[in-house]
């Protein structure tokens, strides 16, 4: 079942910010270095095209240092298992691959969080962030009137990004409260004065757009897709007509991988010490499943992780300081955008909250325990692999999910079994 | 490397920029239902990441294929109705 074998010191898997530093340092150093994304690109989401454009400096800066860096790239390379300790079943277009490693850094990103509401399902809902991802890849939206509702940060750059693509975008529907949000932006200046640069940038291009605090979707209407939302503010709802309802509730680590490599989990974050190494010697954690930090957090602990990794410790020592601040403004990110009690509660007895396998709220509420309720309806249990419902059923239900059993993404085994097919058979994929 | 690529979605020809993600082309293509699903309701992206699996289409007879992970080649047989 393996098709080649590859041997490195050090495996950065995930090629966003938190990977690509830790690699350049750790390759860097003379170590020979591998970095893996599932994806053909490289860059993560938050740098989605800038291989091509190149217009932001951190990311033209440090895609050029990754390829002067000598660290072998590998693209559309998903981890499905880790078979033995220091080795990685990788699943790539060109066959599967067993990658061994000395040093593992795990720069896995997050994922957004979506909340069922009626009509979360349509087409025409987006996630905020993947929008934005899809945007940048040819996504049409010209003419298209868009809202967007959710929470975070992300919003606002969203939005900017959805109007210089040509969007109508009607209303930006933020569900924190102002006093929240005023002490969350008074906490810029000193933890991140970068982000009031580009909140003035934003600022700019979102000059007449409407938005609006204490804000949320309650329902999506549509027949065949999104025709329009239904927003709640105070006691009152109001509808707009709209093409597109971006949405998005905040963004939670992906803990998959680091589930299945036995690294301590808690709260949903991956811990680590002073130098990103999990609770499992060798194995290192940077970015966003360390808890949500966004692109400074993500490059920080990363070049910590490979400087770490390379035996530079004065070298890693000397980013402590930048780390605490950008952790203090992850902890004021969560503090300013925590979610109120209402945009949980949001679905009815007959919303859908796993999409895979259409398990309705009232199929759900029947049950104690996550555990029954998957078996009894399979809930989690579709090509997402709770992926999704996941948080939400969290959210809801207070249910935390099982522990990551491998494959990890299932992509050719579900394909195969979903569709009938004889999963001892050839993968029609790999002609 | 050629400016365009074209596909076909359900038969259509559609062209596109390169580098276009198959996501974005059935969009561009007019596409809003990527699939059905199993109690038949009409579905389309909503992660843009790879994540969710709604947006997945059969590719020259290949199912279960991410058109948010894809990027368009010359020629593709995109089907949304499978």
């Amino acid at each position: 079942m393996i098709d080649r074998r590859l041997a490195f010191d050090v495996v950065a898997a995930g090629a966003g910010p938190a990977g690509i530093a830790a690699a350049c340092l750790a390759a860097e150093s003379g170590l020979r270095t591998a970095i893996l994304d599932a994806t053909p690109w490289v860059g993560g989401q938050i740098w989605r095209g800038q291989e091509a454009k190149r217009t932001s400096g951190a990311a033209r800066r440090w895609l050029d240092r990754l390829n002067a860096s000598g660290a072998q790239v590998i693209r559309q390379a998903a981890v499905v298992d880790a078979p033995r300790p220091g080795a990685l079943l990788v699943e790539t277009p060109e066959g599967v691959l067993e990658v061994s490693w000395r040093k593992l850094v795990l720069a896995v990103g997050a994922r957004e969080l979506f909340l069922p509401f009626p009509g979360w399902t349509l087409p025409g809902v987006v996630g905020v962030g993947g929008l934005q991802v899809m945007v940048k890849s040819g996504w049409p939206l010209a003419g298209k009137r868009i809202v967007v509702a959710g929470s975070g940060p992300l919003l606002f750059a969203a939005a900017a990004e959805f109007r210089s693509a040509g969007a109508d975008v009607l209303l930006v529907a933020e569900q924190a409260n102002l006093p929240r949000l005023a002490r969350f932006g008074m906490s810029l200046p000193r933890l991140a004065p970068r982000k009031l640069v580009q909140a003035a940038g934003y600022q700019a291009r979102l000059l007449g757009i409407r938005y609006r605090t204490s804000c949320w979707p309650v329902e999506a209407r549509g027949a065949d897709r999104v025709e329009a939302v239904d927003l709640r503010t105070g006691s009152r709802t109001f509808t707009l007509a709209c093409d597109v309802l971006a949405c998005g509730f905040g963004f939670s680590p992906n803990p998959e991988l680091p589930r299945l490599l036995g690294c301590r989990v808690e709260g949903g974050e991956v811990r680590v010490d002073d130098w990103q190494e999990t609770s499992v010697s060798g194995v290192y954690c940077a970015g966003e499943p360390t808890g949500i930090g966004g692109e400074d957090r993500a490059l920080i602990e990363g070049r910590i992780a490979g400087h770490a990794i390379a035996g530079q410790a004065r070298r890693a020592e000397r980013l402590f300081k930048a780390r605490s601040r950008t952790r203090a403004f992850s902890r004021a990110m969560a503090r300013g955008f925590a979610l109120r009690e209402d945009v949980k509660r949001l679905a009815r007895p007959e919303t859908i909250v796993c999409r895979c396998e259409d398990v309705a709220y009232r199929e759900l509420a029947k049950y104690g325990d996550g555990r029954s309720a998957k078996l009894q309806t399979r809930c989690g249990m579709g090509p997402c692999q709770g992926r999704i419902c996941g948080g939400a059923v969290r959210m809801i239900f207070g249910w935390e999910p099982d522990s990551s059993r491998p494959p990890v993404f299932p992509i050719e085994v579900a394909a195969l079994r979903e569709s009938g097919a004889d999963p001892g058979a050839p993968s029609p994929g790999r002609g | 490397m050629p400016d365009t690529v074209t596909i076909l979605v359900n038969g259509r020809e559609v062209r596109v920029p390169a580098g276009t993600i198959l996501a974005a082309a059935l969009a561009r293509a007019g596409e809003s239902r990527f699939r059905r699903s199993v109690s038949g309701e009409p579905r389309g992206p909503l992660c843009g990441m790879g994540v969710c699996f709604e947006c997945r289409v059969t590719v020259d007879g290949r199912p279960y294929v991410r058109s948010c992970q894809t990027v368009c080649e010359e020629g593709m047989e995109v089907r949304t109705d499978d």
